[in-house]
């Protein structure tokens, strides 16, 4: 039983941080019209600027996270949006789509022969230690991911809800043309998007890196499981993603446990057949959805 | 016209709600085969809303439609071409990149036959004559290969209108096609659309603003307020209904 | 694109080249161009689903995969390639429907995803059932099929084997775009409501053309077994089906020949361009990017628009012809 807790805690602790790529890629999806297919790379590189900060440059820890950080919202977020979205939103949709997947492998194929191809050691954020509780053997690193992905979520839905800027940029998601005529710069309200999904996107790198190890080729898995848990969840809602990212890591941990480890990755890819096959706007999902 | 022949369109009890606004509130209609009807009334008062529900664009809150005696309630709109019927929309809607003639040979071939069908047809599914005959009858020939995305605006309408008759003829529905028009073009789109509605029978049920075309055009009236029929009959009946002018000059 | 006379003259131009293109070559080359033949094919599919239909399918190395493993299955156990083949294609076809079924009814994307997922499936599948498919090591010495006595066991021999199957699936590809279908496609594509209110069922027609271009990846896959002669789980990743995507779209999607050169670029250009070794996915990546931003209709639509700035075709407004009588 206690093996079952410890189980359920850690894949909540991955879960939460799949969720904070799976939110990201849903708050981008909704306010831009945008399906970001590099956002799996977008969670694989700053761990990277971290590691350059660390390296290069001989920041100690605190500051390099917080280069990395900057580093990524100038580059995943104002970049993003001002050289590759922008000039492509009107036309929008399908080249758009496919600019974000070569988007993808442009920034995987560069980590690769630019940094190099093994996998980065990575410093850890949160002591390695463990306590027990009742006879599960908790790690703090997962307590920790956890209190912190849950506080950001938290911090991020009082933003949207209570200030006058989140209401702003859901306005201008459910209906940018009302949005416009109302006073809202929809354009800023925009790119505070990309920016906040950078900054999701780099909050869940520097917590999952030290898990994984910086690796050029972690874009693939975690930008599936990004995917998955923002359609499972239900795509058009934010509470969607968060608890699509929450259910795969607890599945994902259990069936690695306790079912099977060779078809591990198999599992959430079935969840998102079957979900698309029985009820295609997700579990917490409404039908309307967002008219396109 | 025979009053015991069966309605081609009937319209039962049609309602749609966006939100808080209730765009369509109960209207029920028939049309008789062989009429040019006319549906008019005020900006907002649903009438596109309704062409919508009736053809398939937008699903009815409540309401059933019936087209030559089938219910087509909740089918899509590519089914409900199957039955004969054919739509203007209010924007154009030519396909730009296609010739004049590509464009009503796309609007008239997936009328007949299967989809898998065609895969193994001739490349104009056997249209090329027929549509030829329409682009003379909308006197368009010297257009017949140019890009319809290089027409003048009052062109494509003739195409566009070209194009809903494809899928005829039965009924045909047309969404503002006076819309932005010169007069030149418009008195020829009157006179053509009553000259097929001679030649061929076919219904026609006609959205408009411009009243002259309507009173000129049409054998029977329907005025929309607010998302409900308030007056019904022949144009000189509904010019002098003071409902009516009440509704489109009062508050 | 081009002025009608010039199409078919040029395509059989094509042809002859295609023809004396391996005559004297070394081995080596003679097997590149079967490998672009090869991925012609599979672009051609992927095409017609995503030039034509407008869908984004992930998975066009998935239905390699299962063609070839079938082609490996059977011919190592004794069957014909051209026994092999169309049992491989066919059960493309078949998956092809059943993937796009469910995905295409809903609005968006959707298509994307699952195919995303069913290749990574496949390849899981291909990893670990080592009694099917052999595992990570694979499935090694597929034999070179032979008709009428005629061997291919030579690289020239199989060249002209492949062009065969190359010239007899563009042919078809051909009569699907010539056909009604073509236009029913640009329709959907420049108008997709006004296509559907005109009777065109959007959804049968673009759930038909994941199908057939998936079965075209199947023929793809069918080929590079008895081609390379190994096939193995990596060759069919995820990342290969974005490649294949990529010469889709840097040839230019919805264009007929787009497919061909842009696996010509994909393919023979690292083979050209040595010193852009480890880079030349940086640099594909790079030009889809700009080509996406400045002409979304690849390599083939920037020679129309270079041509079009140098060569303009004079176009008097059509309505002008007549004198202003409207």
């Amino acid at each position: 039983m206690s093996q079952f807790f410890q189980v359920m805690l850690s894949g909540l602790s991955t879960g939460s941080i799949y969720a904070l790529a799976a939110i990201g890629f849903t708050l981008v999806w909704q306010a831009a019209q945008t399906v970001n297919f590099a956002q799996g790379e977008f969670v694989m590189l700053p761990a990277f600027f971290v590691l350059i900060g660390i390296h290069a440059l001989g920041l100690p820890l605190w500051l390099a996270l917080i280069f990395g950080l900057i580093v990524a919202v100038i580059v995943l977020g104002v970049l993003f949006k001002q050289v590759i979205v922008q000039p492509m939103l009107p036309d929008g949709g399908l080249p758009l789509i496919i600019a974000t997947m070569a988007l993808g492998i442009l920034l995987k194929e560069s980590v690769k022969e630019f940094y190099g191809a093994e996998a980065q050691p990575y410093p850890q954020l949160f002591p390695l230690d463990a306590i027990t509780i009742g006879g599960a053997v908790i790690s703090v690193q997962d307590v920790m991911n956890l209190v912190v992905a849950v506080v950001v979520v938290i911090g991020l839905t009082m933003f949207l809800n209570r200030t006058r800027t989140g209401r702003c940029m859901q306005a201008t998601a459910q209906n940018p043309g009302v949005a416009e005529i109302l006073g809202v710069n929809i354009r800023r309200m925009v790119l505070y998007t990309f920016l906040i999904n950078a900054g999701l996107a780099a909050l869940a790198s520097f917590l999952i890196s030290p898990i994984y190890l910086a690796k050029f080729s972690n874009g693939e898995s975690i930008g599936m499981i990004a995917f998955i848990a923002a359609i499972v969840g239900g795509f058009n809602q934010i509470r969607g993603a968060i608890a699509g990212g929450l259910l795969i890591g607890v599945v994902d941990n259990i069936t690695a446990t306790y079912i099977t480890a060779e078809y591990r990755a198999a599992v959430p890819l079935l969840l998102l057949i079957g979900i698309i096959l029985l009820k295609p706007e997700g579990l917490l999902g409404t039908k309307e959805g967002r008219a396109v | 016209m025979n009053i015991q022949t069966k309605p081609i369109l009937q319209v039962r009890d049609i309602s749609k709600t966006f939100g808080a606004i209730k765009a369509v509130n109960g209207v029920s209609f028939d049309v008789q085969p062989g009429e040019i009807l006319g549906l008019i009334g005020p900006n907002g008062s649903g009438k596109s809303t309704l062409f919508n529900c009736i053809l398939g664009q937008l699903t009815p809150d409540t309401g059933t439609v019936e087209v030559k005696g089938q219910s087509v309630s909740g089918k899509r709109a590519c089914d409900l071409n199957k039955l004969g019927v054919g739509r203007t929309f209010q924007q154009l809607s030519v396909f730009p990149d296609m010739t004049v003639l590509d464009n009503i040979i796309a609007a008239g071939q997936e009328h007949k036959g299967t989809l898998l069908g065609r895969l193994f047809g001739a490349p104009d599914a056997g249209l090329t004559a027929e549509a030829d005959k329409l682009i003379a009858f909308f006197r368009l020939q010297h257009l017949r290969d140019t890009r319809a995305g290089s027409l003048s605006y009052g062109q494509q309408k003739l195409v566009d209108a070209a194009m809903a008759f494809m899928a005829g003829p039965g009924l045909v529905l047309l969404d503002e096609p006076a819309g932005g028009v010169n007069l030149t073009m418009l008195a020829n789109l009157k006179d053509r659309l009553i000259a097929f509605n001679r030649e061929h029978g076919t219904t026609f049920v006609v959205i408009e603003h411009n009243m002259e075309f309507v009173m000129s055009l049409c054998t029977r009236i329907i005025v929309l307020a607010e998302g409900a029929i308030i007056a019904e009959g022949r144009p000189d009946e509904i010019k002098s209904n003071q409902t009516v002018i009440d509704a489109y000059l009062g508050g | 694109m081009l002025r009608t006379w010039k199409a078919p003259l040029l395509a059989i131009l094509g042809l002859i080249l295609l023809l004396l293109a391996p005559i004297g070559q070394g081995n080596y080359i003679i097997y590149t161009l079967c490998s672009w033949m090869v991925f012609s094919i599979a672009a051609m599919g992927l095409n017609l689903t995503l030039g034509y239909a407008g869908q984004i399918s992930l998975a066009q190395a998935a239905f390699m995969a299962i063609g070839a493993y079938t082609v490996a299955i059977m011919t190592l156990a004794g069957w014909h390639w051209v026994v092999a083949a169309p049992i491989g294609v066919f059960f493309c076809f078949v998956i092809g429907l059943a993937l796009g079924f469910p995905a295409l009814r809903v609005k968006g994307h959707f298509l994307a995803f699952i195919t995303l997922a069913f290749n990574t499936l496949v390849f899981l599948v291909a990893r670990n059932e080592d009694w099917l498919t052999g595992g990570a090591l694979g499935k090694v010495g597929m034999p070179r099929p032979s008709f009428f006595g005629f061997g291919t066991g030579q690289q020239i021999s199989f060249y002209y084997f492949t062009l065969v199957i190359f010239v007899i699936a563009a042919l078809l590809m051909y009569g699907i775009v010539r056909s009604p279908w073509g236009r029913a496609f640009k329709a959907l594509r420049e108008n997709p409501v006004r296509a559907e209110s005109l009777g065109l069922d959007t959804r049968m027609i673009t759930l038909l053309a994941f199908a057939i271009g998936s079965a075209y990846g199947g023929l793809a896959g069918a080929l590079i077994s008895p081609l390379v002669q190994f096939i193995e789980p990596g060759s069919f990743a995820v990342h290969h089906s974005l490649r294949i995507l990529l010469m889709v779209v840097v040839g230019g999607s919805g264009f007929f020949y787009g497919p061909m050169l842009g696996a010509a670029v994909v393919i023979l250009m690292p083979e050209v361009l040595r010193f852009t070794e480890g880079y030349y996915l940086i640099i594909y990546a790079v030009m889809v990017i700009v080509l996406m931003v400045f002409c979304p209709s690849g390599l083939i639509g920037v020679y129309g628009k270079l041509r079009d700035r140098f060569f303009p075709k004079v176009v008097v407004r059509a309505d002008m012809q007549q004198g202003a009588q409207l």
